[in-house]
Order: C-alpha cells, then structure tokens, then sequence
C-alpha cells in the first residue's frame, strides 16, 4: 500500500472511529438523546427529510446565495487584486484595511445589511460577498507578486501581447495562489452566508437549524447540521482533489 | 550554410549607458561601445555587480538605454525584441506548469509554426540538449542545471541568429561545464550564429571565444577586450594549448583589481 | 517630516475620510432606523465609555476572551507542534482540520448550548472552537517549514534536544506560529461576540444584540463601533509584532 493510500486509510478510519464512538455513547445514554441523537438516526432523519421534500427548499436557497457570493467574489474579488497590483499607492492606502479585515467581527454587522437591503436573498449574499472578496483580493495581490520577474522578461523575449501575456504566463504563474483564493472565497461565502441566515432568520439551512432548535424539533436540527457538514466535506475533498491535480501538474504531487 | 562574413557587424552599441532610475539612480553601466561581428562567439567577463546582465538586456531590447543607442542587423533596437535574437537568462525561467516538451516549444506555438515543424525543431533541440529522457518531466522534478538546458533548447528551437547567454552553466559543476562548453561550440557552428556569452567563469571564456571582453567594476565598461585566435574548429581540449594560460593569464590581470574594488576592497 | 512619510499620513487619511463617507452615505440613505450617524455615534459611544455598567459588559466580555484565546493558544500551539513534528499524524489530520475550519461554526451554538448551558463556559467554548484550528493549521506549517538543514546543523553542533528546541526549532518556527497567533485572535473574539449574542445575558455581543431587538440603534452602531476599534487596533500592534519577528 503506498503512502497515500496509507494516510487515507488512516484519516478515514480514525472518522470512522469517532463516529463509532458518538454512536455507542448517545446509544448507550451517556450522551442524553435530548442533547444529541445518534449519528445513525441522523443520517435516517436527513434521508426523511430528503425524501419528504422538506430539505430541497431550503437547500436550494441556501445553494444559490452560496454560488451567487462565490462567483461575485472570484471575480471581483480577482480583478480588484488585479488593478490594485497595478497601482502601488491604492495598495499601500487599502493596506491597512485589508491587513485588519478578517479582525473585524462581520456578523454584527448582519443587522445594518438587513436594513440596507431589506430581508431577503440579497443581504445574505452581500454577506458572503463582503466576507470572501477580499479573500480572493489578497490571494490574487499574493500570486501576482510571486511571479518571478524574469517571466516577464520571457514574454517579452517571445513578443507575446498583453493579452497573451497574461493567459500564457501570468495566469498560470499565479494559479497556486489564485486557487488558495477560490478554496477560501466558497469557504467564506458559505460561512457567511449560513451563518447569516441563521442569526437573521433569513430561511435556507441556517435558517432551518435555529427554527429546528427554537421549536424542539433535535432530530430535525441534528439531520440539518449533518448536511451541513457534508456540504462543507464534500466541497473541501472535490477542492482538495483539484489542488493535488493542479500541484501534479506542477510535478509537484 | 551562408557563408561567414566576419566584418560584417551585427550588433552595435554605440555610448550606451543604463542607470536605473530610483530614490537613489544606480549607475549600472557604461559609456559602452560594442561591435559583434556576425558568427563570432564574444564573452563578457567582470565582476560580480558590474552590469553584465544590465548589458544583456539593453542589447537585447528588454530595457531602454538610458544614454546612446542599440542596433541589430542595421535596425535600431527600440521598445521590443527583434525577431532574430534569442536569450537565455541567469534566473531560472523554466515555466513550471509546463513539462520539457512544452517548454521547449513554448516560443514555437506562439509564433504559429506548423505543427509537424514544431515536433521536428523540438525533438532535435531535445535531443542536442541530451532532454531526451525528460522530455514528459516538470522542471520541478529536474536539476538547476538540466532546467537551465531546458531554457537553452527552447531559445534554440527559435533558430535565432544572435544568442545571449547569461551565466547557462551556473549551476553546473566543471566536468559537465565543459562538455556543455563543447556543445555550446558545435552549437555556434551549425547554425552559424552570433553568440555573446556572460560568464564568471575565466577560462570557460578563454576556451569558448574568439574574443573576450573584461569589464570594469560598476558602472561597467569594457576596461580591456581580449582576441583568442582560436580555431573555428576547437573544443575544450585546447586547455592543455600553453596559448590557453597565456589568455586565461591575461584576462585575470584586467580582472583582479576590478574584482577587489567590487568586494570593497581597493587596490593599495 | 520627510516627503515619504507625509505621502503614508495622507494616504491614511484618505482612507480614514473615504471610510467616514461611505458611513454617512448609508446612513443618508438607510436612516435613523437602521444606522446612526457618525458624529451622533462618537458622542455616544463617548457618554457610554463614562458609564460603569458598559464597563462590566467590557470586563465579562475581556473574561471570557482572555480564557478563550488562552485555551485557543496553548492547545493550538501544543496539538500544532505534535502534529507538525509528526509528519503522518500530520497529513492524516490536515485536510479534517481543513474541513473543520470551513463549517458555519454558528450552526453548532445550540449544540454548545445543549452541552454547556447558558454564560461563561458556553461563551468560552465558542472563542475556543473558533480560533484553535487556524492557530493549529499555522503552527503544523511553521513546524513543517523549519528548511531540515537547520536540524543538521543543530546535530553537528551536538546540542543537546532541549538546546535544539529552544535555540533551533522555536525561533525558526517563531514567525509563522505569530501570524497563527494573530488570526486566532481575532477569529475568538468574534466566536466570543458570537457567543455572547447568543447564550449569555451579559458582554458586548449581548450589548449588541438586545440593541437590535429593542430597536435601539444608536447603541447597536456605538457598540459595534467600539468593537471594531477595538479589533483593528489590537490587529494592528499583533500586525506590528508579526512583521518584527519575521524580519529580524
Ligand atoms: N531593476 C534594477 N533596479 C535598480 N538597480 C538594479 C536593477 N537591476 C540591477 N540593478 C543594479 O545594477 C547593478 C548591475 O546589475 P546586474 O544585474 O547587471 O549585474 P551583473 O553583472 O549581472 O551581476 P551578477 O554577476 O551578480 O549577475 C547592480 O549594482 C544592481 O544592484
Ligand atoms: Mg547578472
């Protein structure tokens, strides 16, 4: 076996452990069932409410704000990087503001945007946008000062045109960094934009969570964070496999 | 093959000079007066910080002279790389996402080559660069000195009729840095091009040109200009030739006090 | 004052100004009922800084965020060092770590609530489970990072193990583990303030959150104004730090 292998067999049963044991104390009681249901009853309540076509409403809600911040903020948050790099006094002034924006605590924030916007999709998305973009901002500003200048040079050297430029050498100079700001720009957005729905009761799963909890319904709360967290595994292993492709690209993996 | 007419120039300088604008303008180089005769192989040697890669980039279009102008083939070189001139840099400038193949082609595509030529042009300079068993592989999983090959075939590919190499060997230990020497030679007259080389390495610069040019400590100039009087056909066994310490003897004499002024310590 | 430091004070000032603007353009436009304007603001997050009670909201939330950011820091750094050390544990945790870092953290509150009850320890937990994977996540990279010819250079010194740790491996790792530091700073007091806005009847988030529900505007904007001048400035001196150990 090689080593990969090893190491996701490892991590795979090492999960598989934990939910073992989860599973043996809520059924044996330690864990009381009002404080947490067995992960197995879980999965059964999800599956039911799947199937009851309770989920797809607010799943769907939730997926469109989710992919509307994300690419919002890939792009924008991209071509800001991108004219920003360009302009070193802009960038010295916003240095500051970017240096400290992950220190502000947004969320409380959350009832300004819901009186700017009024209380649907929209704050929501403003959310994840204003969390993510200058994620995605940064990881551009980084990935295009690590293009090693002599690539410029190279460029020149084979009188390729901006454009050409940009698509054959920048791009693909850049791509580790860009690809740290795309993984971090969906995590940010979905983040944001859960979190939003949850202390603004603004519907979709975040939404369903606190109405779950509000009303005494621990099954259904339970089943709502399961999925959850599967968005939030299933996003994280589709990115990671992508990195290790892009990093093999590089002979790198 | 066309035939060599050596007093033909091919490129001229004429009173360039370089500083590098700033808070504190960095003198790099000149007044430099330069003619490199079409087909011959001309060395630049000095010492560390002295210009030499400042000189590479002015003649090759890359960077403006400040003062004084630059020709190639008769048109003055402005703005842009002329078609016709080929570089291979100090800095590793493999592109990492792309495998050797790729990047020896690279240049080629963007020209819009035909395809079929492409693999023919690739393959050869693949193998004269002895790639042959890499041509799949990423840069990252080669040698500084094999990626330095990897950039030397894709300059060559191009068929370019003036070649500028700074420091291709660097990163080569000796024994391998002659054998690349040999080849640089054979390389100079197949294709019977113009070749100026950058180099720290004194005899490497005896062995492989016809004339040598020392440079000064910063701003750079051409403080002495060496001929060798080597034969066209010549390799690296012309080390045990007593002509080849008489030159290597000669270049180290310009070279000394102008290499103890650039590590700050001035002659007596 | 020479020309280069004049240009950053203006350019500090533009953004402070343009940041001003776009306030009092909100405010023109959302009004009263959603945000107060600035000067209103300053003069009563002022009045507020006098009064003893929002003092006591200051101490419970500087409490539990001391305690939280404690925790955070000492078993980020610790389980970080294990895992960075221990190059499979390592990479058979990483991407969980990964994982962990990206779930809404808020959706786990009523589990916290459930487990923890209402006050301190709950509010606690909340900083904790925010800023100790980043803290950790930092330092396994920081180890990691250490170029290995440090390691061997520690050997042909024949330092002693505890010699190579505290005069090879920690400054080495130093720099990196700061910037872990400083994220996971701010990410627990916003999972403090999150906390407080949720299970707790006392600390600023709580300030914050009882503003909302008794349409109390001016004290949501006054608060959330303080916090954030906390937050930067705070970000700022770790900011300054972090920039000296990775230069020095
Ligand atoms: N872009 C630049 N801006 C300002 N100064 C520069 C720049 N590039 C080079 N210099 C300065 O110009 C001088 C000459 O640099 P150059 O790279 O041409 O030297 P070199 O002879 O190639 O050195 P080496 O042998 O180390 O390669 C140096 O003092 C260097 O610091
Ligand atoms: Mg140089």
């Amino acid at each position: 076996m090689n080593h990969g292998r090893r190491i996701l067999w490892t991590r795979v049963a090492f999960i598989a452990g934990l939910v073992g044991l989860l599973e043996a104390l809520c059924r044996l009681h330690v864990i009381k069932p009002l404080t947490m249901i067995a992960p197995s009853q879980m999965v059964q309540e999800l599956i039911a409410l799947a199937w009851s076509g309770e989920l797809a409403e607010p799943a769907l809600q939730t997926f469109i704000e989710v992919g509307a911040s994300f690419l919002f903020s890939v792009t924008v948050g991209g071509a800001l990087g991108a004219v920003v790099h360009a302009l070193p006094r802009v960038r010295r002034t916003l240095d500051p503001l970017l240096a400290s924006w992950y220190a502000v605590p947004f969320f409380v924030f959350y009832p300004l945007l819901v009186a700017l916007l009024g209380l649907n999709v929209l704050p929501l998305i403003a959310i994840g946008v204003v969390f993510a973009t200058p994620a995605m901002m940064l990881s551009t500003l980084a990935g295009l000062d690590r293009v090693p200048r002599v690539m410029h040079k190279v460029a020149r050297v084979h009188r390729l045109s901006q454009l050409q430029e940009v698509r054959l050498i920048t791009l693909p100079s850049a791509a580790p960094h860009l690809f740290t700001g795309l993984k971090l720009s969906f995590a940010y957005s979905f983040i944001g934009i859960i979190a939003g729905e949850f202390i603004l009761s603004g519907g979709g799963l975040g939404y369903g969570i606190s109405y779950a909890y509000e009303s005494f319904e621990t099954p259904k709360m339970y089943a709502l964070m399961l999925f959850v967290l599967l968005i939030a595994l299933v996003a994280n292993g589709v990115l990671h496999v992508w990195d290790r492709r892009l990093a093999r690209r590089r002979g790198l993996a | 093959m066309p035939t060599r007419k050596a007093a033909d120039a091919h490129a001229v300088l004429r009173g360039v000079t370089r500083i590098y604008p700033g808070g504190t303008p960095v003198h790099a180089l000149g007044p430099i007066d330069l003619d490199l005769a079409q087909g011959e192989f001309f060395s630049v040697v000095g010492p560390s910080g002295c210009g030499k890669s400042t000189l590479l980039d002015v003649l090759s279009g890359l960077s403006p002279p400040t003062e004084g102008s630059v020709s190639f083939e008769g048109k003055t070189v402005a703005g842009q790389v002329p078609e016709g001139i080929g570089v291979v840099f100090q800095e590793d400038a493999s592109l990492p996402w792309l495998t050797v193949r790729d990047n020896v082609a690279f240049g080629l595509r963007h020209a819009g080559t035909d395809s079929a030529e492409v693999d023919r042009r690739v393959s050869y300079a693949i193998g004269f660069m002895g790639l042959q068993d890499f041509t799949g592989a990423y840069p990252s999983q080669l040698s500084g000195g094999m990626r330095q090959r990897v950039c030397i075939a894709r300059t060559l590919v191009l068929q370019p009729r003036l070649i500028l190499l700074d420091e291709p060997f660097g990163a080569l230990d000796q024994q391998t840095r002659l054998l690349m020497g040999d080849e640089l030679l054979r390389l100079w007259r197949e294709t019977d091009a113009t070749v100026l080389l950058i180099t720290h390495a004194l005899d490497e610069a005896a062995l492989l040109s016809d004339r040598v040019g020392v440079m000064s400590a910063r701003p750079g100039r051409f403080i002495d200009l060496v001929e060798t009087s080597w034969a066209r056909e010549r390799d690296s066994r012309i080390v045990s030739d007593p002509a080849f310490g008489t030159v290597t003897g000669r270049l180290w004499a310009a070279l000394r006090p102008e290499s103890m002024k650039a590590i700050g310590r001035p002659q007596p | 004052m020479s020309r280069l430091t004049f240009n950053r004070f203006a350019d500090s000032l533009i953004l402070v100004v343009a940041i001003l603007a776009v306030w009092v353009g909100l405010h023109a436009y959302a009004g009263d009922s959603a945000i107060s304007a600035p000067a209103t603001t300053f003069a009563f997050a002022g009045r507020l800084l006098v009064q003893p009670s929002f003092w006591t909201h200051v101490a419970a939330t500087m409490e539990a965020f001391a305690l939280a950011f404690a925790i955070s820091a000492a078993g980020g750094v610790a389980l970080g060092l294990v895992l960075g050390v221990r190059r499979f544990a390592g990479d058979v945790a990483e991407p969980i770590l990964g994982s962990l870092y990206t779930i809404p953290k808020v959706t786990l509150y009523p589990l916290m609530l459930l487990v923890f009850g209402l006050g301190m320890s709950a509010k606690v937990a909340f900083g904790v489970i925010h800023g100790v994977i980043p803290i950790m996540l930092f330092t396994i990279a920081a180890v990691r990072n250490i170029p290995p010819v440090l390691l061997r250079t520690a050997r042909a010194l024949r330092l002693a193990p505890v010699k190579t740790a505290t005069s090879v491996l920690v400054p080495a790792a130093m720099p990196e583990v700061v910037t872990g530091l400083r994220v996971g700073f701010a990410l627990t007091l916003l999972g403090v303030l999150i906390g407080e806005m949720f299970a707790s009847q006392r600390g600023l988030g709580f300030l914050i959150i009882n503003g909302i529900n008794n349409h109390d505007v001016r004290m949501t904007t006054a608060v959330t104004l303080l916090v954030v001048i906390f937050a930067v400035a705070a970000n700022s001196l770790l900011l300054a730090f972090d920039r000296r150990v990775h230069h020095g």
